[in-house]
């Protein structure tokens, strides 16, 4: 019986050690190089020089999905692109994170109407997101946001504190 | 084969570019033949970024669809919108005051610098250089800058509205724009210094991707395409609209028609431009800026019109045919990236990869502007 209580004190260890690795994902999340419509031209202007995505460690975009773990799919996906999207997604490693970026991720956006027929309304219908952001195009200072809240979920705490409207 | 004849074993393979592939700027899909490193025949697939804007331009009222034409060619927004704009302004006969036109002239200029700037540094980046990137979306920031506060918005931009724009513009945006143009000005001999002379850059695009006059002809390619192939076809020029007659400008031409040729059209075209904003904001007259007795509900009489204006990517085309009811009968937009990848396959023929990825570049395609 007392071998049995130790192993709980064993996973305590590996707990900390996650907290140490979440940590360091966090701080260095690679996106993948993705752009599908509208709001790439918004992560471009993201990953540049005024909004700089790399002074939250997020700014080294791979090509590759296969050296991502974040995919921040920004723009329309529809019927015959997300099979694509999809193979995409199964090709990162393990573990990965997704962004859907404007409406047309989230929910199909301006291009929904009634007797559509070539869109996917939502990217959630195609595999899990964390985070949503909002906008047609979101405003790159959203999608920073955005990624401060994938970060937060990631160590279960905010760096960065929250603007103020003053 | 023949005996005698000596026939040399030759492999080809297929090789797939994209739907994922940053060089093709999106979701372009090349069905590539490949010979070694060279081309043999390169077919490339769209669809990918297919909207349904031409049904939805059937399905909704006109108001209603005005602010997806922005998502149409979301580089160059105001050209869409522009172009819509107009063609139902023909239809439904509405007189746009003179001040509107102005401003009309003024921000789709300004946009057109910011295309042009995005261009570069993306067309850079295509090329295996990302510096100039950061300083070419520096300034284009600017732009930006000034065109949110008078429109709302840094992409998307819905500001035309039927019979006017929706905004009248402050002192602040003329000041600022005079700012800026000055600003630039100071900027291109920078750019022209670190790129246009930069030896790396001159081997990648000199006699590289040799289009001819009478290829862009065959294949409808527009824009500072055709005009790096040595024709002076611009709309501005040739079927004015607006108030773009009362400007001196010209329309920068190259012969060559290699990459080079259309990277110094674009060059030539944003000095062009800042030319054209000088002389706006000096005439720019007082007075409404919209309309008055627009109606709320538009059912232009039946009929149907054509209307072009000239983009950042050559020519931009609406055809409207109304049935008399709130809703267009049938919307056809005539996309210039659509023309300019189409003799993509006929050109690339014979390259090598990276001189035909070069040639992609220097198309400046929007992939969702070709599948609409």
């Amino acid at each position: 019986m007392e071998e049995q209580t130790e192993v709980p004190q064993g996973l305590i260890h590996f707990a900390v050690l996650d907290k140490a690795l979440d940590l360091a994902r966090a701080n260095s999340l690679w996106p993948m190089t993705f752009g599908l419509a509208c709001c790439a031209i918004e992560m471009m202007a993201t990953g540049a020089s005024r909004f700089d995505m790399a002074r939250f460690g997020c700014e080294v975009f791979r090509p590759s999905p296969r050296q991502c773990d974040l995919m921040i799919v920004c723009g329309t996906v529809n019927k015959k692109m997300a099979p694509a999207v999809s193979t995409l997604y199964d090709q990162m490693p393990e573990p990965k994170w997704v962004i859907a970026m404007g409406n047309c991720a989230i929910s199909g956006g301006p291009f929904k109407f009634p007797g559509q027929y070539g869109i996917v309304e939502g990217v959630d219908k195609l595999f899990p997101v964390d985070v949503y952001v909002p906008g047609c195009p979101p405003r790159p200072e959203a999608l920073i946001e955005g990624i401060l809240q994938l970060e937060k979920k990631l160590t279960g705490r905010r760096r960065w504190p929250v603007a103020s409207a003053s | 084969m023949t005996q005698g004849t000596q026939s040399i074993h030759r492999e080809t393979f297929v090789l797939n570019l994209g739907p994922q592939h940053p060089a093709t700027h999106g979701v372009l899909r090349i069905k590539l033949t490949m010979d070694g490193e060279y081309i043999e025949d390169a077919e490339p697939v769209i669809g990918y970024g297919h909207r349904m804007q031409e049904k939805m331009g059937e399905n909704r009222s006109y108001a209603k669809y005005l602010p997806n034409t922005a998502r149409l060619d979301y580089v160059a927004a105001m050209f869409n919108t522009h172009g819509y704009v107009c063609a139902v302004e023909r239809l439904a006969g509405i007189a746009v005051p003179e001040r509107a036109e102005f401003i009309r002239v003024i921000t789709a200029e300004l946009n057109r610098v910011a295309s042009h700037l995005l261009w570069v540094g993306a067309f850079l980046v295509d090329l295996g250089g990302f510096t100039p990137l950061l300083y070419t979306f520096d300034d284009r920031e600017q732009i930006l800058d000034l065109l949110e506060a008078t429109t709302g918005a840094r992409l998307t931009f819905c500001y035309y509205r039927f019979g006017g724009v929706c905004n009248d513009i402050d002192d602040d945006f003329v000041a600022g724009t005079r700012k800026f143009i000055a600003h630039l000005r100071s900027r291109m001999p920078m750019y022209h210094a670190f790129i246009t002379k930069n030896i790396i850059f001159r081997k990648r695009c000199e006699e590289i991707a040799v289009i001819s006059a009478e290829t862009c002809r065959k294949f409808g390619a527009t824009g500072p395409v055709i005009r790096g192939s040595g024709v002076a076809y611009d709309v501005r020029k040739l079927e004015p609209y607006s108030v773009y007659p009362r400007f001196n400008f010209n329309v920068p031409v190259y012969p060559e028609g290699d990459c080079m040729a259309r990277y110094r059209v674009r060059m030539d075209e944003i000095e062009e431009s800042l030319r054209i904003l000088e002389q706006a904001l000096d005439q720019l007259p007082g007075g409404p800026v919209m309309a008055e007795k627009v109606p709320r509900i538009l059912k232009p009489a039946k009929g149907d019109c054509y209307f072009n204006v000239e983009s950042a990517r050559g020519t931009f085309g609406v055809r409207l045919v109304s049935d008399g009811t709130d809703k267009a009968y049938r919307l056809k937009l005539r996309s210039p990236c659509f023309s300019n990848l189409s003799l993509f396959q006929e050109c690339s023929r014979g390259l090598l990869l990276p001189d035909a990825l070069a040639l992609l570049g220097s198309l400046d395609l929007v992939i969702p502007d070709i599948d609409r």
